[in-house]
């Protein structure tokens, strides 16, 4: 039946293609983030990062932006990482396997198959108009919680599931309660899977634009509080682009977003690897 | 070995999944002893130890009827402080398990869960716990490098250091030495002589010779039933029963 291949052909076959398929991709990233940043950084200035946007977006800066960008980001992750955290330790720790646990993990999975706009519109309907928090950082970073929140329950939950049981089993025969095992192993165990979910997290809400005109507004002016409506670099980047008032400032600032997103991740990658050197 | 009872088991029933495990089981542990527990797979052998300090607790569908009692208190009354009760009555397990971080903390992980706080009393304990689990003059020096790259043996007298830092009363070993060498096991073995002048031992031997080895007396059970119990030397001179015999001599298990 069939044809015979001999196994060492084979054997080639897909060394060529599992090849192929890596270099086709690496080749494709780095096309994208060169092509950007050879296209934006020759217009950033120390003025176009210190100052705040004038004339639309034009000319100025897009400090505004970038403070917009890491607020309503901090306020995400602040908000969404006890939650998801928490919610997974529940799933795994707290309760044994039940309708209630399969229901959250259901509606988990559900939202995070949700559109963002979806998140926006909700965002606006509740943390905007219900709750009168306005366009502003706060609406912005509590809708972009609900939204990552499921990434960080997935991820936590996984990285919680990976930590071998005879741990827990090690730490309660000492003497350990629930508690002192969950903070003293499993969460150093699992941290450098959470810290996964939290940069994933980090980069959905950077790079998010819908949501965040829906409920953080698109103010072009320095945000002052957390009740500020603010601009983000995704959102300014949009608005540039698509209405077509400044192509260059556009680059710029996707080339910006691209340097920032890099550095959160090398600086997340550092401070998870000085945690789990200790432990090896 | 004294002739004083340290753990009473009075009519103890035990079931896992409506399955019976351990059937109206009646023995003593006396201070100071090391008691062996051995038999065939699946006799309960490790199911009695686990019950010994509620580690059965974390096992769900399991089901028990009895007492257990330690210096005559019950073990199973609601009032018990679980951690308390770990802590009196602690456990290596079968397969070596640091936890993740370095020795030191490994030994003093316990300690500081009670509370022990001060770095004097904790180097102390560490120190004196190593030493009696004959692993010091290994580990001396690198007592900040992670318990993750000792050897499986060393890995496995880490594990005793660490319940003896808690300075139980009772030690529960399951299987202790069943993936180690000889030389870790006589290692093992060697502690286990000293530790029983300050602490009561029960074992659940990886094979009958360890049995014979270590032990003062030898329990057989046999499918969730007490065989016989006795002194090791008279269990494995003149077993009473010929299910004993027949497992001693390795006509089956």
């Amino acid at each position: 039946m069939g044809i015979r291949v001999n196994p060492r052909t084979t054997q080639k076959i897909a060394k060529v293609v599992i090849w192929s398929a890596a270099i086709l991709v690496l080749l494709l990233l780095f096309t994208i983030i060169i092509y950007i940043l050879s296209k934006g950084i020759p217009h950033i200035t120390w003025q176009f990062l210190t100052e705040i946007p004038s004339d639309m977006g034009k000319s100025g800066g897009i400090l505004s932006a970038i403070v917009g960008t890491l607020a309503v980001t901090i306020v995400a992750i602040v908000v969404a990482t006890p939650l998801g955290v928490g919610t997974a330790f529940y799933l795994t720790e707290y309760t044994r396997e039940s309708g209630v646990t399969k229901i959250i993990r259901f509606s988990a999975e559900s939202l995070a198959g949700i559109p963002s706009i979806v998140y926006g519109l909700f965002g606006f309907i509740f943390f905007v108009t219900y709750l009168k928090l306005g366009w502003s950082i706060l609406s912005g970073g509590l809708t972009l919680a609900v939204m990552i929140l499921p990434t960080i329950i997935r991820t936590s939950e996984e990285a919680i599931r990976t930590v071998p049981p005879m741990y827990r089993e090690v730490s309660f025969s000492l003497g350990g309660t629930k508690w002192q095992t969950m903070t003293k192993v499993l969460i150093p165990s699992a941290l450098p899977g959470i810290a996964t979910g939290i940069i994933l997290g980090i980069g959905r809400c950077v790079a998010e634009t819908a949501a965040i005109i829906l409920t953080a507004g698109s103010a072009l002016q320095m945000p002052t509080s957390l009740f500020s409506p603010a601009r983000t670099l995704a959102v300014h980047f949009y608005i540039l682009a698509s209405e077509g008032i400044s192509l260059e400032n556009a680059y710029a600032t996707a080339a910006i977003l691209i340097i920032l997103i890099l550095l959160i991740n090398i600086g997340a990658n550092l401070l998870v690897n000085r945690v789990v050197a200790k432990r090896r | 070995m004294s002739e004083q009872t340290k753990i009473s088991i009075r009519d103890f029933n035990f079931f896992y999944a409506k399955k019976e495990v351990i059937r109206a089981l009646n023995l003593d542990v006396r201070e100071n002893e090391i008691l062996s527990v051995f038999g065939p797979a699946n006799s309960g052998t490790t199911t009695l130890l686990r019950a010994l300090n509620r580690m059965t607790d974390l096992t769900p569908g399991v089901y028990m009827e009895g007492e257990i009692l330690l210096d005559g208190k019950n073990i199973r009354s609601p009032d018990i402080n679980i951690s308390e009760l770990r802590r009196k009555v602690s456990m290596v397990f079968e397969v070596p398990t640091p936890l993740p971080m370095s020795i030191f903390d490994n030994v003093a992980y316990g300690p500081r869960l009670s509370g022990v706080k001060n770095r004097v009393l904790l180097e102390h304990t560490v120190e004196e716990s190593l030493q009696m689990a004959v692993l010091w003059d290994e580990v001396k020096d690198r007592l900040h490098n992670s318990a993750m790259r000792l050897s499986g043996g060393q890995q496995q007298r880490l594990c005793l250091a660490r319940i003896l830092a808690l300075h139980p009363e009772v030690i529960l070993l399951d299987r202790p030495c069943s993936g180690l060498d000889p030389v870790s096991t006589s290692k093992i073995e060697e502690s286990l002589r000293h530790l029983k002048e300050k602490f009561t031992i029960v074992i659940v031997p990886h094979n009958v010779q360890q049995a014979g080895r270590v032990s003062d007396r030898a329990a057989f059970l046999l499918m969730g039933d007490l065989i016989e119990v006795g002194l090791t030397a008279e269990v494995f001179a003149n077993p009473k029963d010929k299910r004993t015999s027949d497992y001693i001599t390795g006509r089956f298990g």
